[in-house]
């Protein structure tokens, strides 16, 4: 669901335009450091991935079914610079060339569902990691909290944003309940396709996944005798 | 190169909007849907002159209108909302068809709607008469960073790529006899991102890799940086 043109008056537009702006200036630079020089053609794709994502629709039951925001996969997975840059990537090539969600609504598309779902998303995940033990299979896990968490943060930080600059009066606390109370049920969809999404890539690639190089780091080379010799495959 | 097929929205056609430089068009849009959000609910001749605008717009490009009108229906679940909003919206009630509605939440419904739809069409109308690579060039000359134009073509180039690869993925599952009715079926469809990711990653490391076989330094030749290509140079493959 991306914010249309109207929806929030024009000087909250323009701050949240200017807020996703500095963002990205930061973010350019942070995502040298994850990506060094492999930062435009890899960033690119995973933006073209993070597109992709958008439009794989998981059944919810009852006909209706819903799909990832994925900021805080892209988070887990390239890091929270690269991610920020690939989900405002996203969002002005959709506004751009698709039309969905409103030009003068592009930066506060881009601080709701990329920066927001990114930070609070990639801070649930590091701080579990801090306390959680080190081991890569509890990554999934963290990687799901933190994804279950981003999404009713970016639902009351619309709530807050409407607070501000919406246009029609609608009474704050209802819709404050209402936003969290759906995107609390979206958010555990979210946070359960991450972890398994996280877990199927741990199990066939773990060095492509950002959040768990610290833990593969920390990992001591094993040498492992070799079972049978000359048997036949 | 994606450059040949284009893009679904692109209406291809040969008028002055199609052939306007790309930053004057992307900074008309944008002031001009200002405008019309800046504008306030209750001018209602204000709006009459917006939707006139557009119209000339509209007409001067050539595109059909049944084309933009048909997909503009990305902002559905807006207008959903916009409908529901004079029911749960406060202030004081008045009558409309025997139904007591709020008087502000119907003016700000009219506001919602009118200022979506002429947003959305003038976007449509954006994207119907500009290739990706004259939207790339047009930000690149409105200042944007070289490294953003960068990723968003490199997006844009392998969305279609990456889009297909997904495509590919799901007509295998179905031909397998895999149907997605409920969250039971969750795990396979996450499997799907895994593997989507992965060979995404991949094949990025092996663009990147072919890109610095020929030559790539950081940077992109763009039209100031790119000489016009001689029929010599081509022959002896020397571009740069």
């Amino acid at each position: 669901m991306h914010v249309p043109n109207g929806f929030l008056d024009a000087p909250t537009s323009v701050a949240t335009g200017v807020v996703a702006a500095g963002a990205i200036g930061l973010a350019l630079r942070g995502a040298r450091r994850e990506l060094d020089d492999r930062t435009a053609p890899m960033a690119g794709l995973v933006a073209a991935f993070v597109f992709a994502t958008q439009m794989l629709n998981f059944p919810v039951g009852a006909g209706t079914s819903g799909h990832l925001l994925g900021g805080a996969i892209a988070a887990v997975l390239v890091g929270p610079w690269t991610a920020i840059l690939c989900t405002s990537v996203v969002f002005v090539v959709q506004a751009l060339l698709f039309a969905d969600g409103g030009i003068t609504a592009l930066g506060t598309n881009i601080d709701l569902m990329g920066l927001s779902t990114v930070l609070v998303g990639w801070c649930v995940f590091r701080g579990l990691q801090a306390v959680m033990p080190k081991r890569t299979s509890l990554v999934p896990v963290q990687a799901g909290l933190g994804a279950f968490v981003s999404v009713p943060v970016a639902a009351l930080l619309f709530t807050a944003l409407y607070a501000v600059g919406g246009t029609a009066d609608i009474p704050l606390d209802k819709l404050a309940a209402a936003m969290v109370g759906v995107h609390l049920l979206i958010g555990i969809g979210e946070g359960i396709i991450t972890a398994l999404a996280v877990g199927s890539i741990i199990a066939v690639r773990p060095d492509l996944v950002y959040g768990a190089r610290r833990i593969l780091r920390a990992r001591e080379l094993e040498i492992r005798p070799a079972a049978t010799s000359g048997a036949s495959s | 190169m994606g450059a040949d097929h284009g893009h679904r929205l692109h209406f291809h056609a040969h008028s002055p909007l199609h052939s306007a430089p790309s930053h004057a068009k992307i900074l008309a849009l944008v002031a001009w849907v200002l405008l019309v959000v800046a504008t306030p609910a209750h001018w209602f001749w204000a709006f009459g002159v917006h939707a006139v605008v557009l119209a000339l717009a509209i007409g001067v490009s050539r595109v059909p209108v049944t084309y933009l009108l048909k997909r503009a229906v990305v902002e559905t679940p807006f207008v959903v909302f916009a409908v529901l909003l004079p029911f749960i919206a406060t202030g004081e009630r008045i009558d409309v068809l025997g139904v007591a509605v709020s008087g502000p939440g119907l003016l700000a419904a009219w506001g919602l709607l009118v200022k979506g739809t002429l947003g959305v069409l003038a976007s449509l109308l954006l994207a119907a008469t500009t290739e990706p690579q004259d939207l790339l060039l047009g930000l690149q000359r409105l200042r944007v960073p070289q490294q953003l134009v960068q990723i968003m073509a490199f997006m844009i180039r392998y969305l279609d790529v990456v889009t297909d690869e997904l495509q590919r993925m799901r007509v295998a599952r179905e031909s397998r006899g895999f149907t997605a009715r409920d969250p039971r079926q969750w795990p396979v469809l996450a499997r799907t991102f895994g593997a989507l990711f992965i060979r995404s990653y991949e094949r990025g490391e092996r663009v990147h890799l072919a890109m610095l076989a020929r030559g790539y330094t950081g940077s992109i030749p763009t039209e100031a940086t790119r000489r016009p290509v001689t029929a010599h140079a081509h022959i002896h493959g020397s571009r740069r």
